[in-house]
């Protein structure tokens, strides 16, 4: 188990290497260097003035060097300032990711709450007009363009009826805040929920196919003990398992989602660092997203052998 | 499988099982058009599709796509135009026509792409296993664990010009078009190349693929001729799903304004522009989502009932399952 652990977790710390260099490779790539900026905002720099401050912020040097550089000052504690808010990064990331794990958060538990009935009750009667409409609705969560969805939730809720805010975080305070989660939190669990429903039916389905499930009909134990006594426990392995492997595209929900409500999370964050040309911002932010993803697949390995003793760890 | 002696002929149908001699595309021709949502959801795409290839017609009739006309901006729907005019006083139908037929090109060719990448690699993985099939799939676990969308706009915000394409074409209109299925059959290709190598595997064992390779075969044509024949229904299956995908990433992208770039009008990039006006004209944003919602389902509803004719363990037919207590013995959806 402890050696299991270590090398999964030097696995996940060799990934975020390898994407750190890509991604600070890409980010160079993108149109626009620190200094270009600098010249658009100041016509009197002189060529020997940029040249100079080429060398400053050692933009004329080989990519490997200075990605080299960086890691040294980042691994040190130094992650740079963000050019768009003027303060280090960590202080513009560390709250928004706590606003993007409450919104998704909020999210994922909704999702899961109407998923599991929902998937349990389709897998029970397959091919029913229950599992038909289950299956249609999950089909149409998949379906749907988040964005529109967002776009649909503000003309009915905020431009039809004005019942609640079409964006924003509130005032602060319980109530406000609540008042503005409903809209994102809403069009994220939409997004989310057809995808967790299908899980949730083929594992369930899978489960009530085994051998000790129809034992347990045999013996004469009711539909609902056969179902929640013993098959739910075996299909919540592969659940857990696959939403946690799933991490990583709720968060590409949520980037999409914060966009649209003005919502202040790392989503949001990372998307306005992009269009900004704030590089040390969207380098940060993409990698601690990065990071959260990797950590939610590691927790997915573990959860599987704690929920299954059948799995030894090697 | 033929009828079992003692059988009637209604029973062995209602099992799926005919007496009749029937070919392999027959049954599952048969198979496919039993699921009815499927079919219509290919009835529509295909519809779609000439919808799309006849824009050019709707733009003679009802103005080009690109025609901007001020004195028109946000009319309500009329015979001049079906359904109205944009915030720019652009049709409205016409715009979506075209808008199809970047989707649709752009789905299906990306989802070709990360078929063909995806076979190739996972029937490498599958057949040389090893080291290779180690790499290759530790190399897509990582790819299917990132956080996809951010990194997608990251690619998507790369200048051409500082990877030394020339300006000519980097900064001609249709790039984006290119760039976008390239981006996406560079994330896509990670499923196909999983149910290939699983299926690899599996092939690779069997009696018929070890007699080729004792009478000579070279590896090539292993891999070629006896192993891909034989994994490709769950090719079919995960492409046709993947093209849903893809079009809703493209849409995403355009939306952000990193895909297909105005004025190349896409359904994405459509609702950009009508998000500015919806407190005024918000059936604008309406009907480009709902283009995109109906076409994403067609594919994955098509995707499923292919998936349900292919699968061997679907020969029992519905019928016969609902007269079946509830859960004994069912198809993996």
């Amino acid at each position: 188990m402890g050696r299991y652990l270590l090398r999964r977790a030097s696995e996940s710390l060799l990934v975020l290497f390898i994407m750190s260099f890509v991604i600070y490779g890409l980010l160079g790539l993108m149109p626009g260097d620190p200094v270009e900026m600098m010249v658009q905002a100041n016509p009197n720099l002189t060529a020997g003035d940029i040249q100079q401050l080429r060398e400053i912020h050692g933009i004329d040097r080989p990519i490997l060097e200075r990605y080299l550089a960086w890691l040294g000052s980042a691994l040190s504690g130094d992650l740079g300032y963000s050019r768009l808010f003027a303060v280090p990064v960590e202080e513009v990331l560390l709250p928004r990711l706590g606003n993007t794990l409450l919104l998704m958060g909020a999210a994922f538990v909704l999702a899961f709450a109407i998923a599991l009935p929902a998937g349990i009750a389709a897998a029970r009667r397959p091919w029913s007009a229950v599992d038909g409409l289950v299956n249609l609705t999950a089909f149409a969560g998949i379906s749907v363009p988040p964005f529109w969805l967002a776009i649909l939730l503000i003309i009915l809720f905020s431009v039809s009826l004005g019942w609640l805010p079409a964006g924003g975080m509130g005032q602060g305070g319980l109530g406000s805040t609540l008042l503005y989660m409903v809209l994102p939190v809403a069009t994220l669990c939409l997004a989310a929920v057809g995808s967790h429903i299908r899980f949730v039916r083929a594992a369930m389905m899978e489960a009530l196919r085994q051998d000790h499930i129809r034992t347990a009909r045999a013996k004469g134990l009711s539909e609902r003990q056969v179902v929640y006594g013993h098959a739910l426990g075996n299909a919540m392995i592969p659940i857990v398992t696959i939403l946690a492997l799933d991490f990583g595209t709720l968060f590409s929900g949520a980037l999409i989602t914060e966009t649209m409500f003005g919502w202040l999370g790392m989503g949001k964050t990372i998307y306005d660092a992009i269009m900004g040309n704030d590089y040390n911002l969207a380098l940060v932010g993409l990698l601690l997203a990065t990071i959260v993803v990797l950590l939610a697949n590691l927790l997915a390995d573990l959860a599987y052998g704690w929920l299954d003793p059948r799995v030894s760890y090697r | 499988m033929s009828a079992q002696p003692g059988e009637s002929a209604l029973a062995a149908a209602a099992r799926g099982v005919s007496g009749e001699a029937v070919s392999f595309s027959r049954l599952l021709a048969r198979r496919f058009l039993r699921n009815r949502l499927a079919v219509a959801a290919g009835i529509f795409l295909v519809l779609l599709a000439l919808a799309a290839l006849a824009a050019p017609l709707a733009a003679a009739l009802f103005g080009a796509p690109s025609q901007i006309d001020l004195l028109a901006i946000g009319q309500p729907p009329s015979l001049a135009h079906p359904l109205g005019t944009d915030e720019l006083g652009r049709d409205l139908l016409v715009r979506l026509l075209y808008g199809g037929r970047v989707s649709l090109a752009v789905g299906l060719m990306a989802a070709l792409c990360a078929a063909v990448i995806g076979t190739s690699l996972g029937l490498l993985a599958g057949y040389f296993g090893g080291r290779l099939d180690s790499l290759l799939m530790r190399f897509a676990d990582s790819v299917i664990a990132l956080p996809l969308l951010p990194l997608l706009i990251v690619l998507a915000a790369v200048d051409l010009g500082e990877l030394g394409i020339p300006a000519s074409i980097a900064q001609s209109e249709d790039v984006s078009l290119y760039r976008i299925v390239f981006l996406i059959a560079l994330v896509g290709w990670t499923t196909v190349a999983r149910l290939v190598r699983g299926a690899t595997l599996s092939l690779k064992q069997r009696e018929y693929v070890r007699a080729a390779e004792a009478l000579g075969a070279s590896h090539l044509r292993l891999m070629a001729v006896h192993i891909l024949p034989n994994a490709v229904s769950p090719i079919i299956v995960a492409t046709t799903l993947s093209v849903g995908n893809i079009i809703l990433l493209e849409s995403v992208l355009s939306f952000l304004g990193l895909g297909i770039q105005p004025p190349i009008p896409s359904w994405g990039n459509m609702l950009t522009g009508a998000q500015e006006v919806i407190w005024s004209n918000p059936m604008l944003a309406v009907w480009p989502g709902l283009f995109i919602f109906l076409t994403v389902i067609g594919f994955n509803l098509l995707g499923d009932g292919l998936q349900d004719a292919l699968d061997p363990r679907s020969t029992i037919s519905r019928r016969a399952l609902r007269t079946r207590a509830a859960g004994k013995s069912v198809t993996p959806s």
